[in-house]
């Protein structure tokens, strides 16, 4: 039975346009064990999540519980040990070439400015040094960097370097954006700045986001629908919230909003347990 | 003010050095001054000599041989290990079949060497230049094979997902990487390159400073040898400070080692 759901997912993919029908991201029973298969470490197991084209998502969970880990397997650079990712309908093999990541960690090149950074992402799509430049600079404007174009990574604050980075992403328009935790360890102005910058550049061009945060209200006020994970090992999906506030949101407005309340406290009453869990694991001093 | 003071201190260091070697060589306080100045000369006769070099001409030819030396023997060493750095870090087999051979070569005194490289290669600046490079080689290799295989896994994550190909990995995140660690290590293997030609020199050739050094020695004339080590001293800091200038220039990316770069 389960063969003949393949075919027939298959078959549906090749003949209808995939952007009707097919999820931006599909995981389908997808299990990821580190080390070896037998014996090795499961930190997610049975996770079955599809993100349309266009929306929001917002993963949250207690710290280790295998939220990166999703990322990286819908990026593929992490295979599932078991089950399967699909990428607008298509099994995904090797890299997701249709996907920006914003990693957790600072991961621009060192040795390449902001604007160099923001450029070398359009050399592997072929556009000319000169016009990838243009560009850079365009967008290191849109993320209000304009005056940091010519700063080496070590020369800019956090906040700065997650906006360069998020520039090299959006940069190369990629129809899936996959975030983790880019705001983490910003102050809270720089937060809400960030996430306003970000509601305004996704408004502006809509793409699938999957959107990783420890931050509960960041994910309400930014997110379609909250996926809650539980704590690990074997971490699964264990509820999935829609938002239904109004667009466009303030990111520091919303949050005043008696529908945001009445959410927040829906989904906590879901996340607190896992969070102690997670804590009585000792995995909350770790991260 | 405090810059200052450092500098007056240095300079009364030298000048502290150079008067008691002046006084126990001119006057007979420990044995008769001639026997004192046959075997340490004394800096006055020392200097003398060093200005009768460069005013002569004789020396400028020894110094353009044994920069040429040090060149060659940096620039060929530093390009082999670049390639073969690269090279056994991104090809594992390569570099667990060679392990034992390299770290066997890498053991091995170089000094033995040089009659072999003056057999094959002659007296001329060829069996100087391999000297040095057998040197410099080693450095670089092991450097640039570290800088590959410890590229930052998120940084070089974060380049795969831009989808850059193999090429401009290597172009944009391998390479710069690399570099960096050679250019930690270039202090030390521009240093290595010169005592490969001055050594090559000195154990046998006709011309360089090694060369001047050694015929000074083999005629009992010690002011010659001091003179020879006073130049090749300077010839070194002149190089080191040239790669100073060359360091600061490529590694401008870098935090200042002082400042506190997090921000
Ligand atoms: N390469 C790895 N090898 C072994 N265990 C890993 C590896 N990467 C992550 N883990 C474990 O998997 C779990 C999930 O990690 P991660 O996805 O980074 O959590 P988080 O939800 O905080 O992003 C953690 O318990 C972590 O220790
Ligand atoms: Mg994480």
């Amino acid at each position: 039975m389960a063969l003949s759901a393949v075919h027939r997912r298959r078959n549906r993919s090749i003949l209808m346009p995939e952007s009707q029908i097919a999820p931006a991201v599909l995981l389908r029973s997808v299990a990821i064990t580190f080390g070896p298969k037998v014996g090795g470490y499961t930190a997610v197991q049975n996770i079955d999540l599809s993100v349309s084209p266009g929306e929001f998502i917002a993963i949250v969970g207690p710290t280790g519980c295998g939220k990166s880990t999703l990322l990286n397997a819908s990026a593929g650079l992490l295979k599932p040990s078991d089950g399967k990712v699909e990428i607008f309908g298509v099994p995904l093999h090797g890299l997701n070439s249709r996907a920006g990541y914003l990693f957790q960690q600072d991961a621009l090149m060192p040795w390449k400015t902001a604007l160099q950074n923001v450029a070398v992402a359009l050399e592997p799509k072929g556009v000319l040094r000169k016009e990838a430049e243009a560009m850079a600079r365009d967008w290191l404007r849109r993320v209000g960097l304009a005056a940091f174009v010519d700063r080496y990574p070590h020369m800019l604050s956090g906040g700065q370097r997650k906006r360069v980075a998020l520039a090299q992403m959006l940069i190369r328009d990629p129809e899936i954006l996959l975030m983790d935790e880019p705001f983490g360890p910003l102050d809270a102005q720089t937060r809400q700045i960030m996430g306003n910058l970000l509601l305004e550049l996704w408004a502006a061009n809509r793409k699938a986001v999957l959107f990783v945060t420890h931050d509960l209200e960041e994910a309400i006020a930014l997110a379609d629908r909250v996926v809650v994970m539980s704590a690990g090992p074997a971490a699964g999906i264990i509820g999935e919230f829609p938002v239904p506030l109004p667009r466009p949101r303030d990111i520091a407005e919303v949050r005043l909003e008696p529908a945001f309340h009445h959410i927040h406290k829906k989904i906590w009453a879901s996340l607190r347990t896992e969070v102690q869990k997670a804590y009585a694991q000792g995995e909350g001093a770790t991260q | 003010m405090n810059r200052l003071k450092l500098i007056l201190l240095q300079v009364a260091v030298g000048f502290g050095f150079l008067l008691l070697w002046h006084v126990l060589t001119n006057y007979p306080i420990l044995a008769p001054t001639r026997q004192t100045q046959f075997f340490f000369s004394t800096p006055l006769d020392v200097l003398a000599r060093v200005w009768k070099e460069f005013a002569s001409g004789e020396i400028w030819r020894h110094l353009w041989i044994t920069l040429m030396e040090t060149i060659l023997a940096f620039a060929f060493g530093a390009g082999g290990g670049i390639l073969f750095g690269f090279l056994f870090a991104r090809r594992e087999l390569l570099a667990a079949v060679f392990d034992p051979y390299i770290k066997a070569a890498n053991a091995l005194p170089r000094v033995v060497l040089a009659p072999i490289f003056a057999l094959w290669f002659g007296l001329g600046i060829w069996s100087k230049v391999a000297l040095g490079f057998t040197l410099v080689f080693f450095i670089v290799f092991f450097n640039v094979y570290q800088g590959v295989r410890e590229v930052s896994p998120v940084v070089l994550a974060n380049a795969r997902m831009l989808c850059m190909n193999e090429r401009q990995l290597l172009r944009h995140v391998y390479w710069p990487a690399a570099l960096t660690w050679m250019f930690s290590s270039l202090h030390t293997s521009v240093g290595f390159a010169l005592v490969g030609a001055v050594v090559g020199e000195y154990l046998g050739s006709s011309a360089g400073l090694g060369y001047k050094i050694h015929e000074a020695e083999s005629v009992f004339d010690v002011t010659g040898v001091f003179a020879g080590m006073v130049i090749l001293s300077i010839f070194v800091i002149l190089i080191d400070f040239v790669v100073t200038l060359i360091e600061r220039r490529l590694l401008v990316w870098r935090p200042a080692p002082s400042t506190n770069g997090q921000g």
